[in-house]
């Protein structure tokens, strides 16, 4: 076997890993704190897209060019704004149905995936959009003919992952608002009564898990540079699955599977076939949520009466 | 006794001032600024004048709860959160008897009716009533929300498909054996999947639609990939519907010396489409009736309880599945021959979406409010045809505002009362 191809392919992996791990954040610690899957998380991530377009050439417009200012500006508002999207649509589709059956919240979900991608594609047209590339330059490891090669954008969407992965595990584990929140998942009714306000801190779940989907929105949009109104189906369901494949509710867990998912989806990307490689991640979630649903760090859940 | 509570008109406005805030927030980027190219196009009248309508309906709402007469009136809006099922009276009203022979009659004189391009529409709702139908068993009765629908219905459309291009059998020789192949294929994914609860269960038959598509979209070979394949029609005796008939076959309209049209295939076409709805509606109404039915929506309400009471959940949940399946297969059947072409993008996630959303909106559950939601939300896109842009953005919101207003259901579930007789001594 060829140690660059391998190395290659397991670069990728670690870089398409990382952001399905920012993205399954969202999906795991929704899934932890109201157990509902929020469907339409991955069309959370298509707006910080097309977020990321605008505000880009609202920037330049502005007459900012200095690179680290215009990245910084662009992550901040597309962080802000997903998260206010995160933060009304649990208020207005989730919240009413606090108590109601367990599939009224799912399908509420799935409208709302249906309603974000309509307005999108209505007020933003049908036809594929795109940003102008910013941070050229690769860097190669290797010899002359054969090399393992990383992009400077694509460093940085590791490097800021694993920032944004760090700073939210000190946030959960480190500060009052974390603590809050691990009470909520634990018991909302005992942290109600110990006078958590539990419906701020679901708020608060959903703005940040939106905010970590724009991250990785903007790192992608930055990277390949095209993007549409359909983006986030497919990348919502593998990051779904990497959420499960690292056990629901567990954060390292999301991150973890990530990497596993998008490592294994390069590896068979790259040696068996890359026509099947989504039919690979779709069959790799079947089987999991049927051998192993707790996945790789989660507890069992027991149902109980 | 309740307290009166002083109506504050400066809590109502600073609702509304923030709801109007976060609403330009929201909408402001995305539906203001219009990307052209790298360059943006100022559309910002547009979330102003959202933004203004989100802020004057949270001052109202805000103002009006505050007042006893407000309240009542919301509430009246809303409407009574009413769970459960209802029985139904035993008396009936006269015309009750007559109303199904006259809707069956009704619904055979529509080819007299209507010209081939709402004929073609009329097919196509009642394929989606099939769906909806075979939908609302698995989602309404069983109570297991299944995403990946269109892969039955996918499997049915290939299996006549298939089965015409390999095995040169035709319409009436694949349609049994399109049922029977995807109840079979239900049982499959259905086995393995079963003892997992509701989301999983979702997320699963989803990721099992896509597994499909993406299989028939690959294996070029076999099914044609993006490229699709061709179906048969229906033939009535052996006599065909074409103006040519191939080798061997006669034509219908020579048969019967009468001129030809294109249009006696979607005729013949409609009304066996009709009367297999009718047997399926038959079927499903006696089914509810039935212990197995009975059993799904037990199962429905509660899981454990009926696990405690002997129902052996694997089985029933299967039948649903399985029923449901072959429902889809029966549908993708019609679907093929109506089109005489497939492939793999009429049978995308949207589509389940879409089944979804005829079940949800007809009320999880009820035959009627399935049969209507299909009518309506396949013929009214057509008829509203400069609106057809928002329809998916109408679909969305329906799907939300029923779950958060009335997630039972817009009409009633009502069940048939029985009387006793007189007893004897």
């Amino acid at each position: 076997m060829d140690i660059y191809i391998l190395g290659q392919q397991l670069l990728n992996g670690l870089i398409l890993g990382s952001i399905y791990g920012l993205i399954a954040i969202g999906y795991t610690m929704v899934y932890g704190i109201i157990g509902m899957i929020n469907f339409a998380h991955g069309d959370i991530y298509m707006i910080s897209a097309y977020l990321t377009a605008i505000l880009l050439s609202l920037i330049f417009s502005l007459g900012i060019t200095s690179l680290p200012v215009v990245l910084l500006l662009t992550l901040f508002f597309a962080m802000a704004i997903t998260g206010t999207y995160g933060w009304a649509i649990e208020r207005v589709a989730y919240r009413p149905l606090r108590g109601s059956t367990r599939l009224a919240p799912l399908i509420s979900a799935i409208g709302m995936s249906l309603v974000l991608q309509s307005y999108v594609q209505i007020s933003q047209g049908a036809r594929n959009q795109g940003v102008p590339i910013l941070i050229k330059g690769v860097l190669r490891l290797g010899g002359e003919e054969q090399f393992v090669q990383i992009t400077y954008i694509q460093i940085l969407i590791v490097i800021a992952s694993f920032i944004g992965m760090a700073a939210l595990t000190y946030i959960i584990l480190r500060t009052s608002l974390g603590r809050q929140c691990r009470a909520t998942q634990q018991d909302r009714k005992m942290a109600a009564i110990l006078g958590i306000n539990t419906n701020r801190i679901i708020s608060t779940v959903f703005v940040i898990g939106s905010s970590m989907a724009a991250l990785a929105g903007v790192l992608v949009t930055l990277n390949y540079g095209s993007f549409d109104f359909y983006i986030g189906f497919v990348i919502g369901i593998k990051a779904f699955t990497a959420a499960v494949l690292g056990g629901i509710g567990s954060l390292p867990g999301a991150m973890l599977g990530g990497i596993v998912l998008g490592m294994a989806e390069g590896l068979f990307s790259g040696f068996v076939s890359s026509d099947y490689k989504d039919v690979f991640a779709f069959g790799l979630l079947v089987l999991v949520l049927v051998f192993r649903p707790s996945g790789l760090l989660g507890k069992p859940e027991i149902e109980k009466v | 006794m309740p307290i009166q509570q002083k109506t504050s008109l400066r809590k109502a406005l600073l609702d509304g001032f923030w709801s109007g805030i976060l609403a330009l927030i929201i909408f402001g980027p995305i539906s203001g600024l219009v990307l052209k190219g790298y360059e943006v196009q100022n559309e910002l009248m547009r979330p102003l004048l959202i933004a203004l309508s989100v802020a004057v309906g949270r001052f109202l709402i805000s103002y009006l709860i505050q007042t006893t007469k407000g309240r009542y009136y919301l509430g009246k809006l809303v409407g009574k959160r009413d769970a459960g099922v209802t029985v139904a009276s035993l008396t009936k009203s006269k015309y009750q008897h007559l109303l199904i022979p006259v809707l069956v009659l009704a619904g055979l004189s529509v080819p007299l009716l209507l010209g081939k391009y709402w004929l073609t529409v009329v097919i196509l709702a009642l394929i989606y009533v099939l769906l909806g139908l075979g939908l609302n068993i698995v989602v309404g009765l069983a109570g297991m929300l299944d995403l990946g629908y269109v892969a039955f219905y996918a499997v049915g459309a290939y299996t006549l498909a298939m089965g015409a291009q390999y095995f040169e059998l035709g319409f009436w020789t694949m349609l049994p054996v399109a049922a029977i192949g995807a109840a079979m294929f239900g049982a499959m994914l259905g086995f393995p999947v079963l003892r997992m609860h509701g989301d999983y269960l979702a997320i699963v038959t989803l990721g099992f639609g896509e597994i499909i598509r993406l299989v028939l979209n690959n294996m070029l070979e076999i099914t044609g990939g993006p490229n699709g394949a061709s179906a048969p029609s229906p033939t009535l005796f052996g006599l065909e519907f074409t103006r040519r008939a191939k080798q061997g076959g006669i034509p219908f309209h020579e048969y019967f010396d009468i001129a030809y049209s294109p249009s006696y295939k979607y005729i013949f076409i409609y009304l066996i489409l009709f009367v297999v709805v009718c047997l399926m509606i038959l079927f499903v109404t006696r089914l509810k009736q039935m212990p197995m039915g009975r059993a799904w929506e037990a199962l429905r309400e509660d899981e454990i309880a009926c696990r405690s009471l002997g129902i052996n959940h694997v089985t029933v949940k299967l039948s649903a599945f399985m029923m449901g399946a072959m429902v889809g297969g029966i549908a993708g059947v019609f679907f093929a021959t109506y089109q005489g072409f497939i492939n793999p993008s009429s049978f995308t996630f949207f589509e389940s979406a879409l089944i979804l959303a005829i079940v949800v909106l007809g009320g999880l559950g009820s035959t009627v409010g399935v049969i209507v939601a299909a009518l309506v939300l396949t013929i009214l896109p057509e008829a509203l045809r400069d609106f057809a842009e928002y329809r998916v953005l109408l679909f969305g919101i329906a799907m939300v505002l029923m779950m958060v207003w009335k997630p039972r259901g817009l009409i009633r579930i009502k069940r048939k009362a029985y009387e006793l007789g007189e007893p004897t001594a």
